[in-house]
């Protein structure tokens, strides 16, 4: 096992390293740079301050000496600083962070709470028909797009029943560390999250209900019922036991789905997190923010399938790759 | 010689294993969800790819200031967006331009995924071990923000880069799901049999492993269309597909950003968003009778 970890952990390091290295290749592609971009079409600086100020920053150096001073800052927290606001990326994204982990800690939490019950009555009570209703909505969660459906949710919800407010992540108005700051905060929350959490329990229930079928016909399960012990306890004690541990392991591999999801639910909802941030970075030509998003996302998901992968081996030896 | 009995024999296998696409059909037909989706999916796609013969493209392009945001009447079904154009006539040219893209996207990703796929999954050894380890890095990498930065940093970008795009992150899955069955495959003695007898390699992966695989990739394939066409849509709403000129469903959707579209004039993107709601489960039931015709523990037929 400490041999697995130890495995699976040498794999991250060429994978974090090709990351940061396709991104900064990448970033170069972006038109301009740091310098240009702050003193563009300034007339007091001529272009022989600029290039000594390129000379400067390092910008005419070669290649793998800007990128590993660009590594060598990043980890230390220095992400550069953003062009239209005036600030550090970091101290930019610090409250943004926050907002997108509690969007998608909300929907991780809700789709489990609906789908975890779902897939068990669906999986235990094959074609009843709660389990049909079930598989429809499994269907239909698989199928519809995620901006789709967000946007009838706030159409109806947001608009037409006015029950929830339709942008932003809390009521601005509102002092921060009151109990209505965080009931506010609550109710920004539920419509992006339940759009999201909605559609985030297609997977669960499908391999829930998948599990409990294949599981019930296995001869443990026999044996237990042979034994006399009474049918909910079979469920909860010999069934459950192995299919719902899984599901806690694939929490890493949800992170991918999350980042793309949580770029549509914050452009229609408004919310300020890092997908809405990415998007406007992109499209105000601020790159050292999008840069600095898509390393974050990538080094997150990178170490949350590291995680999953850990857990999955724990709770299943077999899985353990040599 | 083939004698009478010998053919009997044939035709009595062949009674047995019907083809797939008689499988197929003989399970949609069992499925009455699958039918009423494969029914309606192909009235939406007759109707949206005959347009052009009805609907004069240049005609529909043309900004009209006296008609913008004028409600559902006769002469517009579904009334007019900001610059007075036809909604109705944006839908169906965008429901054809949106499928067709989904399709490129599909098919290509797909060839492309078989091929990897094939290789590995033939070849073995080294040669998997490194196509792998590629495809688990790529496969950890933030998908959509990659194809954004993509679409913004290509020169003269296209509608064709914009497919190739898609198309570069597509394909893993399938590589990867190739390459498994491929592995199992390659062990079995037909395999075995036509290397002793010199077939060179591209033909025994293409012409004797790929049909055996092919009902996989075909499954794979209708449930990825879908999600495909979800993609482009989602991209082109956001402003990172297809440019105005080439109307999308998601073009029209993207009126919807703005909050007294969204509220006010929902004739605009309403319509596109139930389409593509419609057309996505349509696809999906298809997948799934599909998938279990391919699979004969699931069939109901």
């Amino acid at each position: 096992m400490v041999k697995f970890i130890f495995r699976r952990l040498l794999v991250m390091i060429p994978q974090l390293f090709l990351l940061s290295l396709i991104i900064f290749i990448l970033a170069k592609q972006m038109p301009g740079d740091a310098v240009t971009g702050a003193f563009m079409g300034n007339p007091n600086v001529t272009p022989e301050q600029v290039e000594k100020i390129r000379e400067q920053y390092g910008l005419n150096d070669p290649w793998y000496v800007q990128y590993g001073a660009w590594v060598g800052k990043a980890v230390q927290g220095d992400l550069g600083s953003s062009y239209t606001h005036k600030q550090p990326v970091t101290s930019l994204l610090a409250g943004r962070v926050t907002n997108t982990v509690t969007l998608s800690l909300f929907i991780l939490i809700v789709s489990y709470i609906i789908a975890i019950p779902l897939g068990i009555i669906a999986g235990r009570w094959t074609d009843s028909w709660s389990d049909k209703l079930i598989v429809t909505y499994n269907y239909f969660a698989f199928a519809t797009p995620l901006f789709v459906f967000s946007l009838l949710m706030l159409f109806f919800f947001g608009f037409v029943l006015g029950w929830f407010p339709t942008g932003n992540s809390v009521d601005v108005r509102l002092e921060v560390g009151t109990w209505d700051f965080y009931l506010s905060k609550l109710k920004h929350l539920v419509l992006p999250g339940m759009s999201g959490a909605l559609l985030a329990t297609a997977g669960t229930i499908q391999y829930l209900r998948n599990d409990i079928i294949d599981t019930k016909l296995k001869d443990f399960v026999k044996t237990a019922r042979a034994k006399g012990v009474p049918e909910g306890k079979v469920y909860t004690r010999h069934i459950l036991r192995n299919s719902m541990l899984p599901i806690a392991a694939f929490l890493g591999y949800e992170i991918t789905g999350l980042i793309s999801g949580s770029i549509f639910l914050e452009m229609i909802f408004s919310y300020p997190g890092l997908g809405q941030l990415f998007i406007q970075s992109i499209t105000g030509r601020d790159f050292t923010v999008t840069t600095a998003i898509v390393m974050i996302s990538g080094t997150a998901v990178i170490v949350g399938t590291m995680l999953s992968d850990i857990i999955l081996s724990a709770i299943d030896p077999r899985i353990r790759i040599e | 010689m083939v004698t009478i009995d010998d053919k009997k024999l044939i035709a009595k296998e062949k009674a047995n294993n019907p083809s797939l696409a008689k499988t197929i059909w003989r399970e949609i037909r069992h499925d009455k969800m699958a039918l009423i989706s494969l029914v309606l999916l192909i009235g939406i796609l007759i109707t949206a790819y005959s347009s052009p013969l009805f609907i004069d493209q240049e005609q529909l392009q043309r900004v009209n200031f006296l008609e913008t945001w004028e409600a559902p009447s006769e002469a517009h079904w579904l009334g007019t967006d900001d610059g007075g154009r036809d909604v109705f006539g944006q839908l169906l040219l965008g429901t054809r331009n949106s499928f067709t893209i989904g399709l490129s996207v599909t098919v290509i990703a797909g060839l492309f995924g078989l091929t990897i796929g094939l290789i590995a999954g033939f070849f073995g050894g080294w040669i998997d071990n490194v196509i792998m380890r590629i495809i688990d890095f790529l496969m950890v990498l933030p998908s959509t923000m990659f194809i954004i930065v993509f679409i913004v940093i290509v020169p003269d970008y296209s509608i064709l880069s914009f497919v190739l795009m898609m198309s570069a992150f597509a394909w893993f899955q399938k590589a990867r799901l190739i390459r498994s069955k491929g592995l199992a495959e390659r062990e079995l003695d037909y395999i075995n049999a036509s290397k002793t007898l010199g077939t060179p390699s591209w033909k025994i992966m293409f012409f004797e492993m790929f049909p055996n695989l092919s009902s996989l990739v075909i499954v794979n394939m209708t449930l990825t269309l879908a999600g495909n066409i979800g993609l482009e849509t989602g991209l082109t709403f956001l402003g990172f597909g297809l440019p105005a000129s080439t109307p999308s469903l998601g073009t029209l959707i993207s009126f919807a950003t703005n909050p007294d579209i969204l509220q006010n004039k929902s004739w605009v993107w309403l319509p596109a968003a139930l389409l593509i709601l419609v057309m996505m489960l349509c696809i999906n039931y298809i997948g799934q009778a599909v998938k279990r015709a391919s699979d004969a523990r699931q069939r109901l037929a």
